[in-house]
């Protein structure tokens, strides 16, 4: 039934998806230019950068280093989707139980695949594209008739440091004058709590 | 759109004008900007975290003036914030709302009088929809807010007014 000239076959159930998807997209993006509110400006059409007026070009170089780490980086990390199936499919205990080889073969299988790896990470390695280069800071030089001995003559001095401590109280004599007694007008009394 | 659903309920079929489905399509999905300026934005977090979840009216904030329909000025608009509002609001593609919410963003707040670097009010830079009272308003007043914004928009008609404007 299935290839008789008047059905479809499974390819033309693809073609059909194929169609009512790019149809839908279509009618879509018709219909939202058809509805939509279409009001442009300057300021609307300005890229967005959180508000901020944008300066400059968005062309700014990029330390190509980067790539290359990413790239190593992006090679490892597929190397470990691959070893996590391994783990769960090659290990399971009836495998190994139905042939105690299996085990073996599986566990050599994957060293070869890790140590090609492995190999090419200490090709990296040793090539030096995992280091990064340090800026190397040019410590400036000035000439001049001084010596240096003359420098180290003046660290090397015993400056005299004046002692901040007073050496020596002066005890100052406290005259007691007699001052007439005023009146405070109100005092204020509190009652004892125990009385 | 309470005449949508009693439809959709007792015949299974609709028949719509398609501003109404337009409006009910923006009001269920109202997208603010994810923009908070000062205090209030802490009570507007309130209301789209987990206790008062304003997901369940659609509300999802955006991190992109371009996606967003609605944007919530949640705290004191200083002088030198007005003009990153003014062009975030002029980023937002229309239609677009503003919310203003607490007294600072209303009038200026506490810093009506003496505050020397506030603005007097976000209706000043930008037209403002809805107004939220409070210093801050509490999340249900948030709520409230989009409760009145969805009112609005199901007033609203996009379509009659781009094609069949009525010319007096």
């Amino acid at each position: 039934m299935d290839d008789h000239p008047t059905q479809l076959s499974a390819y033309g159930s693809i073609l059909l998806i194929g169609v009512v998807g790019i149809l839908l997209v279509c009618v879509t993006m018709f219909m939202a230019k058809l509805l939509a509110p279409n009001k442009p400006n300057p300021i609307k059409l300005s890229t967005y950068e959180c508000g901020e007026e944008t300066t400059g070009s968005s062309w700014v170089q990029f330390n190509p280093r980067f790539y290359v780490i990413a790239l190593v980086f992006l090679l490892f990390d597929v190397e470990l989707i691959f070893v996590f199936p391994w783990a769960t499919v090659f290990g399971q205990s009836e495998l190994i139980a139905a042939d105690a080889r299996w085990g073996w073969f599986t566990m050599i299988e994957m060293a070869i695949f890790l140590g090609i790896l492995i190999l090419g990470l200490v090709y990296v390695w040793v090539r030096g594209d995992l280091n990064w280069v340090k800026p190397k800071h040019k410590i400036p030089t000035v000439d001049t008739g001084i010596p240096l001995s003359a420098y180290e003559a003046l660290n090397s001095r015993q400056y005299l440091v004046k002692d901040y401590k007073a050496t020596e109280v002066v005890e100052e004599v406290k005259e007691e004058t007699v001052q007439p007694k005023t009146s405070v007008g109100f005092k204020p009394r509190f009652k004892k709590p125990n009385a | 759109m309470t005449n949508l659903e009693q439809q959709l309920k007792s015949d299974g079929v609709v028949v719509a004008k398609i501003d109404d489905l337009l409006n009910w399509a923006r009001l269920s999905s109202m997208w603010p900007m994810s923009f908070g300026i000062a205090c209030c934005a802490i009570e507007m977090m309130g209301a789209m975290a987990s206790t008062y979840d304003l997901d369940r009216f659609g509300v999802f904030p955006r991190p992109s003036p371009r996606q967003s329909d609605v944007m919530i000025i949640a705290g004191t608009v200083t002088f030198k914030m007005a003009d990153r509002i003014k062009r975030l609001y002029e980023q937002m593609p229309e239609p677009r709302y503003v919310i203003s919410m607490g007294s600072c963003s209303n009038c200026g707040g506490p810093y009506w009088q003496h505050g020397y670097h506030v603005v007097k009010g976000v209706d000043k830079i930008i037209p403002v929809d809805i107004y939220v009272q409070g210093c801050p308003p509490r999340p249900e007043a948030l709520i409230g807010a989009f409760l009145e914004l969805q009112k609005k928009i199901e007033s609203e008609q996009i379509f009659q007014d781009k094609y069949f404007e009525e010319t007096v």
